[in-house]
């Protein structure tokens, strides 16, 4: 292995990283919305959530494809190892995101099938988060593996700690969808989600401690990582952040703020994103693959790198354009179709 | 219900359904986005109303037929992971960074101009929407351009070498992205869109030319559609000429089963028109043949040598029949789009090019034939090339993932159960769409001067929906 080759695959590693905590904070609150829909309490109110995303929702779900593209692309082997280890929750996902996606258009072309579409967008969002907090639940736990191929069953992915992912990732993108409308709306439906996130901020954090205290439980690896020196500087550090998050949203909440809130929760994923990453690394297929044995060769994950320094900064330039485009509070007189 | 069927086919048989239905959608939205960015031009230039009516209607159905074609996108990008993993381990590192190129230079591109083009115009003015617009359009022809070189490096790879551990490793990106194949598939591919979105074009303003002949929006778009139906068909039976002639160099055995062509002939090779190719007795039944005019076709010489599926091993063979049929549907198609749009100009000529009602009838009924020879063409391509996936040097069979037949079976199933729904209902609301004049105010409601007149309430935040339907 060439120096070179070790610090492009770990170059990689780390955009592939953030792909996917960029996915799963934009695609959060979106997923997030559909997750509260039912819960709005007039038709205006549902026009006025969905509203406040359908300009942006495709961009958010891009990356996604990016992920995924970029997990074909420079890191193959496990690209081929994780998706038949969770053909199901992932095929369950592409069907609810299916459902989802399409009513953002659908829903404004009927009146008769208007709930119909209602419920596809809650059912395909809160089946969508669902379903990703299973994949990575099941990625957490660890995938069997021979030779180059994934070696166990179809229902492997199935256990008690991987629902109990499942669920927490419902939750904490219901709470990015509840601080997202708490940012973007006024009056009624604020206050309604103001108050949903009380509960849903509690709810995140209490699940998120959960899944990190059996977290090094379950692969000796993880357990040496967290409580070994230097390994136990993290697990002080990442604790403490969190605590300091859940001050700031608590007393953001509570003093009316509209965008400390979101942006605290947003804080929540980011650090649970680092504490998964300190567990995992350098596995990228757990508990026995590091980045490097499933890495591409040199020549592809340099010709991808150039196109990812070119066009990733462009990306993040126009899509926050886009946002920006689109900022300040929603006006529910103007529907945006 | 699905007992009995391997992995494999099974495996198969979804791929090739989820990605039929993915064509049909990138064929619409590579077409339209382009037409979309020509009227929002000619707004913008002329200042004709009748072009932003135009564009405000296909607008509303190119946002329909896009979110189609991105959810039923997404679901093939994680297939080649979940069904077929070998493929993916051993292809990736060629192909993956491909696709990633797509991913980072079109589908954000598409995704992050979407937005203003759909709902911006009155919040960044005429020129950034124009802008925007614009974006979306090269952003389709980007994602058809490094698709398409996937697809055609997997039918004629070059510019690779195989490691130990059985994966290509890339040694030329150049040669990869520009594959024998890619430049014949793109120029084929991209008019294919363009035709297809000429001819539904024309179909739904023929449709209400048949119902009114002075609607003006109608008779500008037809007029507009009939230009591209006759300019570009030649161009696209031209093109496809060339492409055959490419195939025959790379991959004889698939154009022998496109021609139906059992024994070689020597330098007379007939064309056959129309027969039912017998892999059995390795003869074409029922033939009607047209001598030495498959020579002309294919060497463009009388007397050229073309070889027969009996030279090669029938291990090498793809299923004939589809291939044979699919191929005479794609190519029977083009000629009778041609004679339409020959038609269209000679009603031009006399004038007649809005009052001509079978004219208008035939059109109403050519609507759908792009997608057909669209899905007829990527059937020949994509079953000619079988048993490989990447031709000559990766069987099919070798590629699947190892994921068991009862998993593959239910994934199929639902993904057969909720595209008819979901995909059911979407043609059904775009059909409905077209079915509305152009101008009709309902439509582009947020572009006129409705809401002064008082007609909407204050609760309706979206004006396009459609009153008791
Ligand atoms: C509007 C659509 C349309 C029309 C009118 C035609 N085609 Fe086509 N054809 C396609 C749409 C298409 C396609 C969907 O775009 C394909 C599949 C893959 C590709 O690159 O183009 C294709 C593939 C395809 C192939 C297979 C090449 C391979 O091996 O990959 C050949 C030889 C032709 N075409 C030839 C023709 C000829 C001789 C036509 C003359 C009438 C014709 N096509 C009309
Ligand atoms: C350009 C992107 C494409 C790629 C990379 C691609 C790739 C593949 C692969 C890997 C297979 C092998 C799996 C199998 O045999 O089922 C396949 C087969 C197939 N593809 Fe494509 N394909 C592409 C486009 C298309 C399109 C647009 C169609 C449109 C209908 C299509 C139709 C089919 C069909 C019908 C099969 C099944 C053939 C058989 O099993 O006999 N493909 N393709
Ligand atoms: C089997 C191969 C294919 C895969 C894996 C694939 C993948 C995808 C994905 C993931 C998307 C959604 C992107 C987004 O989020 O915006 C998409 C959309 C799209 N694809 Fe495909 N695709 C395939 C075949 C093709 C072919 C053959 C073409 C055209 C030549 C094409 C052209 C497009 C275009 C233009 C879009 C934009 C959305 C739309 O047009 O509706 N794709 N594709």
């Amino acid at each position: 292995m060439s120096l070179e080759f070790e610090l492009l695959a770990f170059i990689w590693a780390g955009l592939i990283a953030f792909a996917v905590l960029v996915y799963v904070i934009l695609d959060g609150f979106d997923l997030g919305l559909g997750i509260l829909f039912p819960f709005a309490r007039s038709e205006g109110d549902r026009d006025l959530m969905m509203n406040s995303v359908a300009p942006v929702w495709d961009g958010n779900e891009t990356w996604l494809v990016l992920g995924g593209g970029g997990l074909f692309a420079v890191f193959p082997l496990a690209y081929a190892i994780i998706m038949p280890a969770l053909y199901m929750p992932i095929t369950l996902m592409l069907l609810a995101l299916i459902f989802r996606g399409v009513s953002f258009e659908y829903r404004w072309r009927t009146k008769r099938w208007k709930r119909v579409w209602d419920w596809a967008f809650f059912g395909g969002s809160t089946l969508a988060a669902f379903c990703q907090g299973i994949a990575l639940g099941a990625l957490v736990q660890g995938i069997e593996v021979t030779e180059r191929a994934y070696s166990g069953g179809w229902f492997d992915w199935l256990t008690p700690f991987s629902i109990l992912a499942g669920f927490a990732v419902v939750v904490g993108y219901a709470l990015l969808g509840a601080t997202w409308l708490v940012l973007k709306t006024e009056g009624d439906i604020q206050l309604q989600m103001r108050g949903y996130a009380w509960y849903l901020g509690a709810g995140t954090l209490a699940l998120i401690a959960l899944v990190s205290i059996i977290t090094p439980f379950l692969e000796p690896v993880y357990f040496h990582r967290w409580f070994n020196l230097p390994g136990s500087l993290w697990s002080m550090i990442v604790p403490i952040l969190m605590l300091g998050l859940a001050w700031s949203f608590f007393t953001g909440l509570n003093d009316g703020k509209d965008l400390r809130p979101f942006l605290s929760a947003l804080g929540f994923f980011m650090v649970s994103f680092v504490g998964i990453g300190i567990s995992f690394y350098p596995m990228m297929v757990p508990p026995n693959l590091t980045i490097w044995q499933v890495a591409a060769p040199e020549k592809s994950l340099a010709f991808a790198l150039v196109g990812a320094a070119i066009l990733i900064p462009i990306i993040l330039a126009y899509t926050a354009y886009a946002y920006w485009v689109f900022r300040g509070k929603m006006d529910p007189s103007k529907g945006y179709h | 219900m699905l007992d009995g069927f391997s992995a494999e086919t099974l495996a198969r048989v979804q791929f090739a359904f989820t990605v039929s239905f993915h064509i049909i959608f990138p064929a619409f939205s590579i077409g339209l986005a382009s037409y979309l960015a020509v009227l929002n031009g000619l707004w913008i230039k002329t200042r004709d109303e009748t072009y932003l009516n135009l564009f405000n209607y296909w607008k509303k159905i190119f946002a329909v037929a896009f979110g189609m074609g991105v959810v039923s996108g997404i679901v093939m990008s994680y297939q080649f992971g979940t069904n077929w993993s070998v493929f993916s381990d051993k292809a990736g590192p060629v192909v993956g960074p491909l696709m990633a190129y797509e991913v980072m230079s079109a589908f954000f591109l598409e995704a992050g101009f979407l937005g203003i083009m759909l709902f911006g115009r009155e919040k960044v003015g005429e020129r950034l929407h124009m802008f925007a617009t614009a974006m979306v359009a090269i952003g389709t022809l980007m994602s058809a351009t490094w698709i398409l070189a996937v697809n055609s490096w997997m039918q004629t790879p070059q510019g690779y070498s195989i490691a130990a551990n059985g994966q290509f490793v890339p040694e030329d990106w150049l040669a990869i992205i520009f594959s024998p194949s890619f430049p014949y598939r793109l120029v084929h591919m991209v008019l294919a869109a363009y035709l297809t979105v000429a001819f539904v074009v024309a179909a739904v303003s023929a449709l209400h030319l048949l119902r009114d002949k002075t609607d003006k929006e109608s008779r500008r778009a037809f007029s507009m559609a009939m230009w591209m139906a006759v300019l570009v068909t030649p161009i696209q039976i031209f093109a496809g000429d060339m492409h055959g002639i490419n195939t025959l160099e790379h991959q004889p055995v698939k154009v022998a089963a496109m021609e139906g062509h059992f024994d070689s002939h020597g330098d007379n090779q007939p064309l056959a028109l129309f027969g039912v190719p017998n892999a059995e007795t390795g003869q074409l039944d029922y033939a009607l043949e047209v001598p030495y005019l498959g020579s002309l076709i294919l060497t463009h010489s009388l007397n050229g040598q073309i070889k027969g599926l009996n030279e090669f091993p029938k291990s090498e063979w793809p299923p004939l029949t589809i291939v044979f049929f699919s191929f005479r549907v794609m190519v029977g198609i083009g000629f009778a789009m041609l004679g339409l749009g020959l038609w269209g100009a000679w009603a031009r000529w006399k004038s007649k090019l809005y009052d001509w009602t079978w004219l208008h009838r035939a059109a109403v009924v050519m609507g759908p034939a792009g997608f057909i020879a669209v899905l007829a063409g990527w059937i020949t391509t994509e079953v000619g090339r079988q048993p490989y996936t990447v031709y000559g040097l990766l069987r099919t069979a070798d590629s699947l993932a190892p994921v068991q037949a009862p998993a593959v079976a239910t994934s199929l199933m639902a993904f057969v159960v909720v595209y008819f729904f979901v995909f059911g209902a979407g043609t059904f609301y775009v059909l409905r769409m077209m079915n509305k004049r152009p101008a009709t105010p309902k439509l582009g409601l947020r572009d006129g001067p409705i809401r002064s007149a008082g007609l909407t309430p204050v609760t309706q935040t979206h004006p396009d929906a459609m009153p008791g339907e």
